[in-house]
């Protein structure tokens, strides 16, 4: 192993994006865990920014500052708001089978490693490793849209899926055309809008952020609520 | 031959650094909680307290139960000696295998589980119960994080991978992070300390450690707090020595030693305060919280494992 300390960092931050999505899937405050989206964000920013110390890619600079304005600052806080709004701060929900949910993620770990593992073979840079971890970031996110029924968790999911996405294309071919991650950018941001629309949608026809209750046609009063 | 003898003398070092750790962290401790506390010789003063009293026994107690803290205290004081505390350069280092010492431990556990259910008493029972529930779950993450550390260093003795990580350059490693914080959990579980088991009560419904050795007295019990105190200040050493080795002698040589054990003294010190402080703010927990606790330690050696494979391997 010879990396430069710079290199070891960004390695660092790479499993902390990777454990950021796990702390995400098992935690059970939604305030908690928009914080640990922030987080998540955060390390992907600072991946990002090394990368282009590292490499000297400046225009991975821009990527890094977008994605820090934009994941750990404007969406965290209009989350934040929302769910102000919807006096769910102190909203714990209950995970049904925790352990087997946290064995899944692990089990995507290793099936996006063995994924990635003829890339990883024939390419010579160093970022090469973090594909296979974003490419798990984007499954953990997918799973975490299956098993938890809160929508506002889910759309935590959707966004840690995005992020999954742009580390796999910050570590695989030092990012994408500065066109495209605008255009990505903006479309997180109206979906997040969008998102916060259908939030107060769905609470005002079921009463709850519980989106497994979308599933029943009958409206039946009293003791399901 | 007179690495023997500097084995023997590191042996009786952990016997005679034990009650200090103790001391310390009580003390530390009822700093901070704005209190005097006693003083940092306390311990040795209880011991010595305990070893001139008379030992009382049930009537109903077997053999076991008089054995149980002889067996307990040699076998955590055998796996203490195994572990290099100032040099790694020692004739027992060959026995300084990972998978010993957790079976030393193991052995010690399954004597006091056996003497607190041998007189019969319930809350010998259950604290044995008890007992031996956390440690089911402890001991695959311990064991876990330990393999993380084996993958790096190609070896499962502890006095080897040491040696190797102190000549290798320091290298950040997303793995060890991960298996550190696995190993703290462990290691707070497995010496009850606070938010799995609080160490200086004796609430009948909470108490765990304390359950076990409850029929014990006299020189029998100061073997078991002993014991206790011994086993804190080895997952104590094991954290600092794996994840800080450096300052740890590669030789005898009396220079290197002295530094060493000025290091060694400075580094559990600072984890004494540390310890100190995270059982000032925290409250014990539920005990069917501890699953999710020590979940927790499994999935982070689980990460280490798996950072190790994608992160460090091909780099």
């Amino acid at each position: 192993m010879n990396m430069s300390l710079l290199q070891q960092l960004i390695i660092v931050l790479a499993a902390g994006v990777m454990f950021s999505s796990f702390a995400m899937l098992r935690q059970e405050r939604l305030s908690t865990a928009i914080y640990t989206f922030a987080l998540q964000g955060l390390f992907v920013a600072m991946v990002t920014a090394l990368i282009a110390a590292s490499d000297d890619l400046d225009h991975l600079y821009f990527s890094a500052i977008l994605v820090f304005g934009l994941k750990v600052l404007l969406i965290p806080w209009m989350l934040h708001r929302q769910v102000r709004r919807l006096e769910l701060d102190r909203h714990r929900e209950s995970i049904s089978h925790p352990v087997l949910v946290i064995m899944a993620a692990l089990g995507l770990v290793v099936f996006s490693y063995w994924l990635v593992l003829p890339l990883v073979q024939s390419e010579m840079q160093f970022t090469r490793n973090i594909v296979a971890v974003s490419l798990a970031v984007v499954l953990i996110g997918l799973l975490m849209m299956v098993v938890r029924a809160q929508a506002v968790v889910q759309v935590l999911g959707f966004m840690s899926i995005e992020n999954g996405l742009f580390l796999a294309a910050v570590s695989a071919t030092s990012g994408l055309p500065l066109v495209v991650e605008l255009g990505v950018a903006f479309d997180v941001l109206v979906a997040m809008v969008l998102f916060g629309v259908f939030f107060f949608q769905i609470r005002e026809s079921i009463d709850s952020l519980n989106v497994d209750r979308l599933n029943r046609l009958t409206e039946r009063t009293g003791d399901e609520l | 031959m007179s690495a023997w003898v500097f084995t023997l003398i590191q042996a009786l070092l952990y016997l005679a650094l034990a009650p200090l750790l103790a001391g310390w962290i009580q003390k530390v401790k009822a700093r901070l909680q704005n209190r005097r506390g006693a003083s940092i010789w306390q311990p040795y003063r209880n011991l010595y307290k305990l070893f001139a009293k008379e030992a009382r026994m049930a009537h109903t107690a077997s053999p076991v139960f008089r054995a149980a803290p002889y067996i307990v205290f040699a076998a955590i004081w055998l796996a203490a000696s195994a572990i290099p505390l100032l040099t790694t350069d020692l004739p027992t280092a060959a026995m300084a295998d990972v998978i010993v010492i957790a079976g030393l431990l193991g052995l010690s556990r399954f004597f006091l589980a056996l003497a607190g259910m041998d007189v019969g008493t319930a809350f010998g029972g259950m604290g044995a119960s008890r007992e031996v529930f956390i440690s089911a779950l402890a001991e695959p993450a311990m064991l876990m994080a330990v393999f993380t550390l084996a993958m790096t260093a190609h070896t499962t003795n502890l006095a080897t991978a040491v040696g190797d990580l102190l000549v290798s350059a320091p290298f950040l490693r997303p793995s060890f992070l991960f298996a550190l914080i696995a190993v703290v959990l462990v290691v707070i579980a497995e010496t009850g300390r606070i938010p799995v088991d609080n160490p200086s009560t004796h609430l009948e419904l909470t108490m765990i450690h304390e359950a076990l050795i409850l029929e014990y007295s006299g020189r029998q019990l100061a073997l078991l707090e002993w014991a206790a105190q011994l086993k804190l200040l080895l997952f104590a050493t094991l954290l600092v020595n794996v994840f800080l080795p450096w300052g740890t002698a590669q030789s005898i040589h009396p220079n290197a030693i002295g530094i060493a054990f000025v290091l060694f003294v400075v580094k559990i010190a600072l984890l004494g305060v540390a310890l100190a402080v995270s059982e000032t703010l925290l409250a014990k927990m539920r005990i069917f919280r501890i699953p999710v606790f020590l979940n927790m330690a499994l999935l982070m050696a689980f990460l280490g494992l798996m950072s190790h494979v994608i992160l460090e391997v091909g780099a």
